[in-house]
C-alpha cells in the first residue's frame, strides 16, 4: 500500500499547516497606558520537554527475555484453570501469584484494525494492521501487529496466524509480530 | 445541583490559561444563582486528566487558587475520560456525607498545547506502556478493533455508526457552546479521511481548551438558593482492565429488564462491550429505583468520543439489549423529535441521547467533559436551554430525568448519574 504522510497537505489546500517552529524574539512592545493592556493579544512561547525515561518490565521480565528467544509465554492460574495471553504475575480473577507457561505460536485473529494515522511516535509506521490473538487454550488475547495483508479487506476475524519473531529483538512487544498462515 | 457553567469549547484558547478558563465556567456558574455568596461555598474539587498537556503538575490548586477558594478543602479527582464524571461524583459525595453544604466540582483540559499526533500519543500512554502502548500507540486503533469485533458479533453497520456523527453534529448545530456545528449526511461520514478502520475523521470527538463548573449543594441549602434545582438521584462507577486482552469471555450482567436467555450464544464483555459501563448503569438504576430504562428516563448525554462507544454504550445501559445498538439507532430512537435530520426515522425523539451534540460535536477537553454533560442535562431539566444557549431549539418538553455518564478509554473507568428535577 502506498505511504501517506498524514501531516502533509495537497498543494491545492487553501490553509497553511500548523508548524510548531517560531522566530527568536527579544522584545515586545507595550503601551504606555495600562488601561489597555487587557486587550493585549497573548505572548506564546515554546518550552521544549524531552525526557528518557529509565523504565523496568520488573515481574514481567521474563515475557520480553522470551520473545528475544522466539518464544511466546503467558501466564497461568493453577487454582482458577485460566491462562492469559498476555502475561500477569496476579490472577485478575482469584488475586493469587500465576505460573510462568509457553503459548502456542499459531491462533486466530479475534479482531482487527488498520492505523491510517496515530500517535506522532508510530506517524512514521502507518498504515499498520493491528490485532488481538485468539489462542486454542488460552483464556485471553494478545495484542500484537500483523505483517502481511496490505489493505483491511483481506484481514478477517478468524483468520489464522502465525507468530514470527525478530532476530535482533529490540526487547519490545513488538519482537513477536503475526502474519497470515492459511 | 443549583447551578452550573461552561466556558465555549474552542481548539485553541491562546488568550487565556487554564484557570482564567476555568474561572469563566465558574462566574458564569455563580452569576446564574445570585443567591449564593462566594463565602457559602465549603470546598471543591477539580478535574484534569493530563500533566502531559498541562505541563503544570498540582495545576488543580491553582485554578482552586484563581476562583478565590482556598484555604477551603479541595482536592484533585482523576481517572482518563471519565475525570469529569469522577469529579462530578467526588462532589456529590461531599455533600451526600455531610463534610459540605455546598461543593464546586470544576475541571478543565488545555490540549492545544501540542500538535494534534503529539496529543494521540500523550493520550495513549493511558494505555500499557509495556505492552499495549508500544505495539499500538493510538486510541482510535484500540476503539476501532473494539468496533470490529461488535460488528463481527452483531453485524452493525458502518452506516449506523455514521447516523451517530449526523446526530450528533446536527443537534450541535443549536448548541452554541459546542466547538463543530455542521449539517452532515452519512456520506460524509464515510469520505471523511480515514484514520482507524472503519472509524473515519468524523467517527472520532476532536481536542479541545475548556472548562466547566457545577455547583452542588444539600437539599435545605439548594431550596435556599434557587426554586429549580436538580437532584442527583443515582450514581453508579464501574471500572475494568485497563489492557483490553485481558478481558474476560463470560456471562452478560443482566440488567432488571433482560434474562439469562436473551444471551445464550454471547461472551462478555469480551472486547465489543463496556462490562463498566453496564456495572456503572446497573448501581445507578438501582438507586434511583429504575426498572426500565428506555420508559423512565427522558434523555441521556453519553461519553460519544468514538460513534462506535455511543452504539456500544445504548447497550450496556440497556436502553436496548445487547446486540441492539447499530438497529436502535437506525431505527431513530435517540434522535431529537423536534430536529429534521433529513432522514427517515419511524421511532425518531423516542429517548434522545446527546441533545447538546456530545462529545463529537461539543468538543472532549478531558477533565471537563463530564462536568459539560452534567451543565447540559441540568439546563435541560431546569428547562432553561433557552435562556443559556438563546434559542429553545434543543430544548426537550419532557425531560424530568436524564442520565450522564462518562467514560475512560477502553472502558476502564466509567461513571453513570441519575438527574431529575427537584422542584
Amino acid at each position: 500500500m502506498a505511504r501517506k504522510n498524514p501531516v502533509k497537505r495537497p498543494a491545492a489546500s487553501s490553509k497553511f499547516e500548523e508548524l510548531m517552529t517560531g522566530t527568536t524574539v527579544f522584545n515586545v512592545p507595550l503601551p504606555a497606558d495600562l488601561k489597555t493592556l487587557k486587550g493585549m493579544s497573548p505572548i506564546v512561547i515554546k518550552q521544549p520537554y524531552h525526557i528518557d525515561y529509565i523504565h523496568s518490565y520488573g515481574q514481567d521480565s521474563p515475557f520480553f527475555a522470551g520473545l528475544s528467544n522466539g518464544k511466546l509465554l503467558g501466564t497461568k492460574c493453577r487454582k482458577c484453570d485460566y491462562t492469559y495471553a498476555t502475561p500477569r504475575l496476579a490472577c485478575a480473577q482469584c488475586g493469587r501469584e500465576t505460573v510462568w507457561v509457553e503459548l502456542p505460536q499459531s491462533g486466530r485473529v479475534h479482531t482487527f484494525t488498520t492505523c491510517y494515522f496515530g500517535g506522532e511516535e508510530f506517524l512514521k509506521e502507518t498504515p499498520f494492521h493491528l490485532v488481538l490473538v485468539e489462542f486454542d487454550g488460552v483464556d485471553t488475547l494478545f495484542l500484537s501487529r500483523l505483517l502481511g495483508p496490505s489493505l483491511p479487506e483481506e484481514i478477517r476475524i478468524g483468520m489464522k496466524v502465525k507468530a514470527k519473531f525478530r532476530r535482533n529483538s529490540q526487547l519490545k512487544p513488538t519482537d513477536v509480530y503475526f502474519v497470515p498462515s492459511e | 445541583m443549583v447551578s452550573g457553567g461552561v466556558s465555549k469549547f474552542a481548539k485553541a484558547r491562546p488568550d487565556a490559561t487554564f484557570q482564567k478558563i476555568v474561572k469563566e465556567s465558574f462566574d458564569y456558574a455563580m452569576n446564574d444563582v445570585p443567591k449564593l455568596k462566594h463565602s457559602m461555598i465549603d470546598g471543591s474539587v477539580v478535574s484534569y486528566f493530563s500533566d502531559h498537556f498541562t505541563r503544570q503538575l498540582m495545576a488543580g490548586i491553582m485554578a482552586t487558587d484563581y476562583l478565590g477558594l482556598c484555604p477551603k478543602p479541595n482536592k484533585r479527582v482523576e481517572g482518563g475520560g471519565a475525570t469529569g464524571g469522577l469529579c462530578f461524583q467526588a462532589g456529590w459525595e461531599a455533600v451526600a456525607s455531610g463534610r459540605m453544604n455546598v461543593c464546586a466540582a470544576f475541571g478543565f483540559e488545555t490540549m492545544s498545547h501540542v500538535p494534534t499526533w503529539k496529543g494521540n500519543e500523550f493520550i495513549a500512554l493511558a494505555s500499557d506502556v509495556s505492552f499495549d502502548y508500544p505495539v499500538g500507540g493510538f486510541y482510535s486503533g484500540y476503539y476501532a478493533m473494539m468496533v470490529n469485533r461488535h460488528m463481527h458479533e452483531f453485524g452493525t453497520t458502518v452506516e449506523q455508526l455514521a447516523m451517530v456523527s449526523v446526530k450528533n453534529h446536527m443537534n450541535a448545530y443549536g448548541n452554541p457552546y459546542a466547538q463543530k456545528r455542521r449539517k452532515l449526511t452519512i456520506a460524509d461520514v464515510r469520505n471523511s479521511a480515514m484514520v482507524a478502520y472503519p472509524l473515519t475523521l468524523l467517527d472520532i470527538c476532536v481536542m479541545s481548551d475548556g472548562a466547566a463548573t457545577c455547583i452542588l449543594a444539600d437539599e435545605e441549602t439548594a431550596f435556599k438558593l434557587t426554586d429549580h434545582p436538580v437532584r442527583i438521584t443515582g450514581i453508579g462507577t464501574g471500572t475494568d482492565m485497563m489492557r483490553m486482552a485481558d478481558r474476560p469471555h463470560g456471562e452478560v450482567i443482566l440488567a432488571p429488564n433482560e434474562r439469562k436467555s436473551d444471551y445464550r450464544n454471547l461472551k462478555y464483555p469480551g472486547v465489543h462491550s463496556f462490562r463498566a459501563g453496564r456495572s456503572a448503569g446497573l448501581q445507578a438504576y438501582k438507586m434511583a429505583g429504575i426498572t426500565d430504562p428506555l420508559k423512565q428516563l427522558d434523555f441521556v448525554e453519553l461519553h460519544d468520543a468514538y460513534t462506535s462507544s455511543e452504539i456500544q454504550t445504548y447497550e450496556d445501559l440497556a436502553l436496548c439489549k445487547y446486540g441492539d445498538g447499530g438497529k436502535f439507532v437506525e431505527a431513530g430512537y435517540p434522535f431529537m423529535p423536534q430536529i429534521d435530520y433529513g432522514m427517515k426515522l419511524p421511532k425518531k425523539g423516542t429517548i434522545p441521547v446527546n441533545p447538546s451534540g456530545g462529545l463529537i460535536a461539543c468538543g472532549h477537553p478531558v477533565g471537563a467533559t463530564g462536568l459539560m454533560q452534567a451543565v447540559f442535562a441540568f439546563w435541560q431539566i431546569q428547562g432553561s436551554i433557552r435562556k443559556h444557549y438563546g434559542s429553545s431549539e434543543l430544548q426537550l418538553k419532557k425531560a424530568n430525568r436524564g442520565l450522564i455518564h462518562s467514560h475512560a478509554g477502553t472502558g476502564t473507568y466509567v461513571t453513570v448519574s441519575i438527574m431529575e428535577r427537584g422542584w
